[in-house]
């Protein structure tokens, strides 16, 4: 069991939900914890039983293999497992998988006494994820509007749900997600750019201290968001791209059955044009 | 807490603009489950809809008697109808009045004092719109199948059906540089409300329509490779599929695979049938609608002085299938046809009289006899029975009993 020399100090007792001491342990450098265990499970059972709806469908191949959720005649019921149901179990293994994983970072941070920042920030994906394969079925009425397993397949979901709608583009929810998607990367890339820009010194020299990294944007833009400040302004925007894409998801069917474009004829009905 | 701010801003036009559908919402699946091709529709959207598409109660039919005479030996000039016996013509022409002209009567398009006489611009074009609507049952059965079409398909009631077009290049331009849009950036309503083209009618319901050869068949988007290829032709296509599927109130899976719109093995069969629809409306402009033009008056002409034309829309009304696909040529088997010689021949309406336009008679006479234009209706239909030698208390006709009778007392 390798451990780097400082670990050793940081692997105390406590901090867990569920299961006390029982899963309180460590293998290899993974915390475990009783929500390591059900991640684990949930994991396991969901892959295997993807193996075996692709074991049922006619190709091996990677990109084609389909397991695809109950026809829309079988409603919010369960379906047989050749017909939708092994979609139905293996999203309830994803779902499984993904919380627990979250709340097992929830155990780490409170372990350690830190914030939940990170299963927060992680739950936002998760709930972009419910939102697609749960919620906006439930919303519709049938679980055969959830998207579809398979690397082509749920390209073909995600094309044909976007031209339900004519032109998804006009989703306004959906402009939101793709500018905080874009905004997140120009930040991220702006960041990481900065952070090495300042640690690429000539051989010999001490790397820039944060005043001038804050000093270089004061330069280009009057303005520097600080060291702190842009871990927030990162969170912050990739928070709302995943928000705001489970927003422009269960407001297309449920909310709006139209073309997105027609759903702007409010903006032409203001009574402030006269 | 600036953050949490700008959040409830952003928030702002979603949630005031109170155009939001509320669930349930209803499915229809149309290809293989999961893969998204399916129509979805909001009851609060659709019931309405159904209301309005309801054909209207069918006239009584009359009964077979031996020897009535055809309607072309009791009157002069019936150029389209001449074979049908003078008490289905009745029949016939009063159905026409209930679906068109409802509140006009029979001096929509007849000179009271003269039947005959083709003396109103709208007896002409009435004419014409009966051959159009026999050609189209007769000849475009690929795209109408069995249900086909009658004047009630498109007019609803109304002299002038709902759904029409002009040509239309644009709101007003500035000079110089910006004198051009290409019909860009506006409010498209013809193109369910986008910004792309304006008007894609024009290049593609009238005329020599231009094809939709827009997808490559390389994996390199080569220029010229097939006909069409240019973006503005893409987007000129875009925006009239926008148009098709507003007008039949579906998406684009109706008829479209989006992993491969060009596929035809791919697609639902729905899209066969728009494909012959996308045939059949620029033929109908070109041969019906376009050649009227000298005979309307200015107020039914565009803003380039171009004739009414249908597209998509005049007929179907929102709905993939006009009046939800039932059929009223059982109980209107003259629209069937058959087609008389001269429905094939295109008139030739470029050296018309000055018509008569029944609007400016109507005020005329309404001026001094208020009631006159609306008791007609009846004591002509009266005429018209006793021209059949059907005369009885009940009335042949039934139309005290039918839905449309109180239009026509």
């Amino acid at each position: 069991m390798s451990m780097l020399s400082f670990e050793k100090k940081y692997r105390v007792r406590g901090g867990t939900f569920i299961g006390g001491d029982l899963f309180d342990f460590w293998v290899g450098p993974f915390y475990v914890g009783f929500f390591g265990v059900t991640t684990i499970f949930f994991a396991t059972v969901g892959t295997l039983l993807i193996v075996y709806g692709a074991s049922l469908g006619d190709t091996w191949n990677v990109w084609r293999i389909n397991i695809a959720p109950p026809a829309i005649s079988y409603g919010l019921a369960f379906a047989p497992l050749k017909a939708g149901g092994l979609w139905q179990l293996i999203t309830i293994c994803a779902t499984g998988a993904f919380v627990s994983w979250a709340i097992r970072q929830a155990e780490i941070a409170r372990k350690l006494g830190m914030g939940y920042h990170v299963p927060i920030v992680f739950s936002f994906a998760i709930l972009a994820y419910v939102t697609l394969v749960v919620f906006r079925p439930i919303l519709m009425g049938a679980w055969g509007y959830g998207f579809p397993y398979g690397i082509l397949s749920h390209l073909d979901w995600v094309s044909n749900t976007g031209y339900q709608f004519l032109h998804f583009h006009y989703n306004p929810a959906h402009m939101l997600a793709v500018t905080f998607f874009f905004t997140t990367c120009f930040a991220l890339a702006l960041h990481g750019g900065l952070v090495l820009s300042a640690t690429s010194v000539p051989e010999g020299e001490k790397v820039k201290t944060p005043e001038y990294e804050d000093t270089y944007f004061r330069d280009i833009i009057g303005y520097s968001i600080g060291t702190l400040g842009i871990h927030r302004l990162g969170m912050f925007l990739a928070i709302n791209a995943a928000f705001w894409s489970a927003v422009c998801i269960i407001i297309s069917g449920p909310f709006w059955t139209r073309g997105w474009p027609e759903w702007w004829t409010w903006w032409l009905e203001l009574p402030v044009w006269g | 807490m600036k953050m949490y701010k700008l959040g409830a801003l952003a928030l702002v036009p979603l949630v005031l603009s109170a155009c939001w559908e509320a669930p349930p919402v209803e499915g229809e699946q149309i290809g293989f489950r999961g893969v998204a091709m399916e129509q979805v529709t909001n009851p609060d959207i659709t019931e309405p809809l159904i209301a309005l598409n309801q054909i209207p109660t069918p006239l009584p039919k009359n009964p077979v008697v031996e020897g009535t005479p055809k309607a072309s030996d009791v009157y002069q000039n019936v150029q389209v109808l001449g074979e049908l016996s003078v008490s289905d013509f009745a029949r016939t022409m009063v159905s026409i009045t209930e679906w068109v002209a409802p509140e006009q009567g029979c001096s929509y398009c007849h000179q009271s004092a003269n039947f005959a006489v083709d003396d109103l611009y709208t007896k002409v074009v009435s004419r014409r719109m009966m051959q159009m609507t026999q050609t189209i049952n007769s000849t475009w059965s690929d795209h109408v199948k069995e249900t086909g079409v009658t004047c009630y398909t498109c007019h609803r009631g109304k002299n002038v059906p709902e759904y029409i077009w002009f040509e239309d290049n644009g709101p007003a331009h500035a000079a110089g540089m910006s004198a051009e849009n290409y019909q860009q950036n506006n409010v498209a309503p013809k193109a369910g409300y986008t910004s792309m083209l304006s008007d894609p009618l024009t290049p593609y319901l009238q005329g020599e329509p231009e094809k939709i050869r827009i997808a490559h068949e390389n994996a390199l988007p080569l220029k010229n490779q097939n006909n069409n290829e240019s973006m503005q032709a893409l987007e000129r296509t875009w925006s009239l599929m926008m148009h098709m599927s507003d007008s039949l109130g579906v998406n684009c899976t109706y008829c479209h695979n989006s992993r491969n719109f060009a596929s035809w093995e791919q697609s639902p069969p729905a899209r066969v049938t728009a494909w012959h629809g996308l045939a059949m409306v620029p033929a109908i402009n070109n041969d019906y609608m376009t050649p009227l033009q000298p005979v309307y008056p200015q107020h039914r002409l565009g803003k380039i002085d171009d004739a009414p034309k249908a597209n998509c829309a005049t007929c179907h009304q929102g709905i993939n299938k006009p009046l939800y696909g039932v059929s009223m040529l059982s109980d209107y088997p003259e629209w069937k046809g058959p087609l008389s010689d001269e429905a094939t021949i295109v008139p030739d309406y470029s050296d018309v009289p000055e018509y008569l336009d029944p609007n400016a008679l109507e005020e005329t006479t309404a001026a001094g006899e208020p009631t006159a234009a609306v008791s007609q209706p009846k004591v002509l239909t009266k005429t018209l029975e006793v021209a059949a030698g059907l005369t009885d208390d009940s009335g042949p006709l039934g139309m005290e009993d039918s839905a449309g009778s109180d239009v026509l007392q």
